[in-house]
């Protein structure tokens, strides 16, 4: 296999890891966004026990793309986690909460220790899904490098407006695949005002992928370079941007659907941020040509190819169980409708 | 500040606090799983029991692990990032496998332990704990593989400035990976056995009846007595292989500045850097050459051999080495004791010997950092042993401001952490009565 048949799966590979973790920890990050609305604490042990079996597998494929990007692309790891230095604290500290908060808040029952772990909860996956956001916004537009790859710039250069609205993006994004997720699996806990909450996270998501799709085109439109010269590819955004619009309507008439709308609806974003930045991995805003782009930045052609028969043995066998063990405890239609019936009571 | 030493500080503190959870949770699973395997042949509830307490206690400590593994698994990137950049075509590759290979076994498994309970038959959920067991049990082999390519680097050559691939298996398999490997599984296994003693212990003092107690200490006991004894062996050749492949770190370890031949092995001893010998040094003649080359008279390279500036930290090595050595024998005359008690059938009433059991719960924890305490200063000044130092690895761009408020945050953070854990793990022992014992959880 040559080189760039290697380096050109790796892309999409790592792309796939990272999807992976938006639509599975995806879920329980928007559980968790929503979590401090829940009425009682009857409702959060049932939101709890919606995700508690599920929430660390998820959160793997994190750890995993972390792993994998740098085995595959070690300027990009570099890079990317000293420049990003606080912000990627602040993800391990929100990360290090949210662990510990599932499996801690039920195992005392006093008021007090289940408001401290369900405030770290919230905090722990609110953080995570706007910074997921924010990191996105800013490798889409670039950040400055010196020829070397490493950071010319600070904290504060990352807090800009464009990275600053793709977290909010991200976090509506979130919130309505875990509301979705609810709706499947603990419909009792969506009470009107979390409903309403939702909803408007629906119509924000659609609205900001509207405005940053247009801010994008005027101010980077170097990230529609491979849209232009495959116009096909322009049916992607246009069929996600219908999924979204869908997204509302679907909430309000058909939440057992939801689910599906909004997973098909993180693939489509992120396929589409995948498609603009090919083949950069981190662009250079202050000089193009400093940029880490799939070529310069990768490891080598033997590592790619055994990382390759690796994740081709590896990947198939953690799908399989997976979902196999998702298939054994997800609720049952007809476990929900027990709970429904216990709450009413 | 200097900003590599304030990441080499917030490495090992964030490594040191991880290091307290995985070899108690590795240890833990197997005898859960081996009380598991009872219970599934026998149908003795007693078995079932057993197995529950100590999944709680397992569950609360896995997750502590969990979160501050991240840590690690990100650190490289964040305050090593000249490192990674030098070694990831070699290093990122063993973290990766560790993510797809083990990282996901254990974490889908754990979900069907602690959530899982009642909607999974009983076959089954035996069979998660040994996905657990082997998940992490694994996850512990990718980790050694990339530190012990840092400590005896193979199967790679230097292109375009940086360490290149040219043979995986032999970068995995390294001259330092399996002695290490064995040695770190054996250590967690005597930490999860002297964990469940020293906790059967408490229980027996509370109530010397108790049945799950006593089984399960006669459980613990033995498995400690096994793994501390076969410890010795590992940890005889791993110093076999220490003494090949780095010669310089075996004699900080030692103390040994002079070159000498049947070179003794120091019980004690003060090291001198400055007059360049160990003062108040008692040994046992010839015994550290027997031990390294199985013979008693042969050369043992002493510092002196070596570059001054290419000497590890003396001191650090020399203590935390031996607290180490000393901590592994104590482990097997303990043990071996207990065995005398269990075979006169005075073990679960010797209250002298239970509450020594209690309060060496922290020594296996201690002997593992200590250990690695030993493997890692005895490595530097080199980050990859003799490939780069550890003062070239580290990040540059990010201010040492930046990294001092992390390590603050870090402090603060993992010592509420810690701090929870002790006073859930003590509850939920507390709360352990024989009649009433209800399951992990259930939704």
């Amino acid at each position: 296999m040559s080189l760039e048949f290697l380096q050109i799966s790796w892309f999409f590979l790592i792309g796939i890891l990272f999807t992976g973790y938006a639509l599975l920890d995806g879920f329980d990050l928007g559980v968790g966004n929503l979590f401090l609305l829940a009425k009682n604490p009857k409702d959060k042990m049932a939101m709890l026990e919606s995700i508690g079996p599920f929430w660390d597998s998820n959160q793997v494929w994190l750890i995993t793309g972390g792993g994998a990007l740098f085995a595959a692309f070690p300027e990009v790891y570099a890079t990317t986690f000293s420049g990003f230095y606080l912000a990627f604290m602040l993800l391990l500290f929100a990360l290090i909460l949210r662990a510990v908060s599932i499996e801690f808040y039920w195992q005392i029952k006093t008021p007090t220790w289940q408001k401290v772990w369900s405030t770290n909860f919230f905090i722990g996956s609110i953080i995570p899904s706007f910074l997921y956001g924010v990191a996105m916004g800013n490798i889409l537009q670039g950040i400055p490098l010196d020829a070397n790859f490493n950071y010319l710039g600070g904290f504060f250069n990352l807090l800009n407006p464009y990275a600053l609205i793709m977290g909010v993006f991200t976090v509506c994004m979130f919130t309505i695949h875990g509301a979705a997720y609810l709706f499947l699996q603990a419909p009792k806990v969506l009470h009107k005002k979390m409903l309403d909450l939702v909803k408007i996270s629906g119509s924000l998501y659609t609205l900001l992928f509207i405005i940053l799709t247009v801010w994008s085109y005027v101010k980077y439109p170097r990230l529609f370079n491979n849209f232009q010269a495959n116009p096909l590819l322009f049916f992607i955004p246009v069929l996600v941007l219908a999924l979204m619009i869908y997204v509302p309507y679907v909430l309000t008439k058909k939440p057992q659907q939801s689910f599906v709308i909004t997973s098909l609806s993180i693939l489509g974003s992120l396929l589409i941020v995948g498609l603009s930045l090919f083949p950069y991995l981190v662009p250079a805003s202050n000089n193009l040509l400093n940029s880490i782009t799939l070529y310069n930045g990768s490891s080598s052609q033997l590592t790619l190819l055994v990382m390759l028969i690796l994740a081709i043995i590896g990947m198939p066998l953690v799908l399989f169980y997976t979902s196999y063990v998702y298939r054994k405890l997800l609720k049952k239609d007809e476990r929900i409708k027990k709970q429904s019936a216990n709450l009413s009571i | 500040m200097d900003v590599v030493l304030l990441s080499r500080i917030q490495f090992g503190l964030t490594a040191a606090f991880h290091f307290i959870f995985p070899p108690l949770t590795i240890g833990m699973a197997w005898l859960i799983f081996f009380m598991q395997t009872k219970y599934i042949k026998t149908k003795d509830k007693l078995y079932e029991q057993m197995a529950q307490f100590w999944l709680k206690l397992f569950a609360i400590s896995f997750v502590v692990g969990v979160a501050s593994g991240i840590v690690l698994e990100f650190q490289f990137g964040t305050n090593w990032s000249q490192y990674s950049r030098f070694v990831g075509d070699i290093f990122g590759s063993p973290l990766a496998a560790e993510g797809i290979l083990a990282f996901f076994l254990e974490s889908t498994f754990i979900g069907v332990l602690i959530w899982g309970r009642k909607r999974v038959s009983e076959k089954f959920y035996w069979f998660s704990t040994l996905m657990v067991a082997l998940g992490a049990t694994m996850s512990a082999f990718w980790i050694i593989v990339a530190n012990s390519w840092m400590q005896t680097p193979t199967g790679y050559h230097i292109v375009n400035g940086r360490a290149e691939l040219i043979d995986f298996w032999q970068a995995v398999f390294n001259p330092s990976t399996i002695p290490r490997y064995f040695h770190t599984i054996t250590g967690a296994l005597i930490t999860g056995s002297f964990f469940i003693m020293g906790v059967s212990a408490y229980l027996l003092l509370r109530s010397y009846r108790s049945q799950m107690a006593q089984k399960s200490l006669k459980i613990a006991l033995v498995c400690a007595l096994i793994f501390s004894l076969t410890q010795g062996a590992w940890g005889h050749y791993h110093a076999v292989q220490v003494a090949e492949t780095q010669p310089e770190k075996l004699a900080a370890f030692e103390g040994l500045f002079e070159t000498q031949k049947g070179a003794p092995l120091l019980v004690f001893g003060i090291p001198d850097v400055e007059e360049e010998r160990t003062k108040m040094a008692i040994g046992v003649p010839k015994l550290l050459s027997f031990v390294a080359f199985l013979d008693p008279n042969a050369e043992v390279q002493g510092l002196k051999e070596f570059p001054k500036e290419e000497w590890p930290p003396i001191l650090p090595s020399f203590f935390s080495f031996h607290l180490m050595v000393a901590l592994g024998g104590y482990f097997i005359l303990i043990s071996l004791l207990g065995l005398y008690y269990l075979y006169k059938n005075k073990l679960y009433s010797k209250s002298w010997y239970l509450k020594v059991l209690l309060y060496s719960i922290p020594l296996p924890f201690i002997c593992n950092e200590v250990g690695w305490m030993a493997a890692e200063i005895g490595r530097q000044p080199w980050i990859v042993y003799k490939l780069m130092k550890t003062i070239d690895g580290a990040t540059f761009t990010v201010p040492a401001a930046q990294i001092l408020t992390s390590i603050i945050l870090f402090i603060v953070i993992y010592g509420l952490l810690f701090f929870t854990w002790f006073f859930l793990i003590r509850k939920k022992i507390n709360e352990y009565n024989e009649i009433s014992i209800g399951e992990v959880q259930e939704g």
